[in-house]
């Protein structure tokens, strides 16, 4: 009888874990501010999020991509430069386990701005795509003006600094998650193997995420 | 008693194992062990935690082939870079590696590391070998 007990509870506890996990949320990080306004004649204060703000960038295939192009999707942003020796490579074969995780999804886009556009014209990101083994339209490589992406840097809560004395660029290796609202929902180191095993799982709680 | 008997038996064999390693042997795991720390440090960032490389953008470290058709050259690689092509496992890479600012010591060490690990075993690339491979850099 005992045995029973325990082993109910047990099963109980499984189920208790389980339905938590189901109900997880990701956080909705960045600044926010309380909106008042008057809808059908009653005050009502809503929160407003910090989004990612209106881009116009060029990718590896010569085509125009603003912000509209990414409406609707869940993506992953990253900085970097196609020349870089430090962190790139541990970033880029990170990354490369994201984009064959979601390559075959809809809805999900990984978008990686370089940092060097002065270098990294159109034809050296289109290179450097075929070289990573990256087609189709999951993994653009963006370029655009420098002023702009450090602007969209900031807002990613990334920074990106100017060059270093040594003729390097500097950056911090982040992996940044937005949902289909441009709103900021996780980053991670995208160095640490771990932190993006973790945006993979996190990814797939977005997408299972009802859009409010 | 009898646990005791064999547990002396079996450290004394342990005892003459260790004794019994050559000094090659010993030379071996100095530079090997030296070399894996610098590895972490100055190779492991572009050619990966197991010699892998990146795609077509950074080569992998296990072509056995090349690295013993090359194993005079492979000093001066790795202390000044290397700016042209290089085909490795029959896929042409053209990037450039930057140099790295080592000690003789240090590369031999590095390379017996390299020429040792993700399946390549070509025994210690020595101090003395590397600097002589060094005096015919190009």
């Amino acid at each position: 009888m005992k045995k029973l007990v325990v082993a109910i509870g047990i099963v109980l506890l499984w189920n208790a874990c389980k339905f938590n996990n189901n109900e997880k949320v990701l956080p909705i990080l960045g600044s926010r501010r309380a909106v008042t306004k008057v809808v059908n004649g009653q005050t009502v204060t809503d929160t407003v999020y910090q989004t990612i703000p209106a881009i116009k960038y060029i990718n590896q295939y010569g085509d125009s991509i603003n912000d509209k192009n990414l409406d609707g999707n869940i993506y992953v942003a990253d900085f970097f430069f196609t020349t870089c020796p430090s962190i790139c490579p541990i970033m880029q074969r990170n990354m490369l386990n994201v984009y064959n995780a979601f390559k075959d999804s809809t809805g999900f886009k990984i978008v990686s701005y370089t940092i060097d556009p002065q270098h990294d014209s159109i034809p050296v990101l289109k290179r450097y795509a075929d070289k990573l083994g990256i087609n189709g339209n999951t993994w653009w490589l963006l370029q655009g003006h420098k002023d702009e992406t450090y602007q969209v840097a900031k807002s990613y809560l990334v920074s990106v600094q100017e060059k270093n004395p040594a003729g390097e660029y500097i950056h911090d290796g982040y992996f940044i998650l937005i949902d289909k609202k441009k709103r900021i929902r996780g980053t991670y180191d995208g160095t640490n193997p771990d932190e993006v095993k973790k945006l993979i799982a996190d990814i797939k709680i977005l997408k299972a995420e009802p859009v409010i | 008693m009898k646990l005791k008997i064999i547990a002396v038996i079996v450290f004394l064999l342990f005892l003459l194992f260790v004794s019994c390693q050559s000094d090659e042997q010993m030379e071996f795991n100095r530079y090997y062990s030296s070399g894996s720390l610098i590895y972490q440090n100055h190779c492991q960032n572009c050619h990966g935690t197991n010699g892998e490389g990146l795609q077509g953008l950074i080569p992998s470290l296990k072509d056995s082939v090349f690295l013993k058709y090359n194993k005079n050259t492979l000093a001066c690689l790795v202390k000044y870079g290397l700016k042209k092509n290089i085909t490795i496992l029959k896929r042409s890479y053209d990037s450039e590696m930057p140099p790295n600012d080592l000690a003789p010591i240090q590369i031999a060490n590095v390379l017996t590391y390299i020429t040792n690990s993700f399946g390549n075993k070509m025994g210690t690339i020595t101090l003395p070998q590397v600097g002589i491979d060094l005096t015919k850099c190009k």
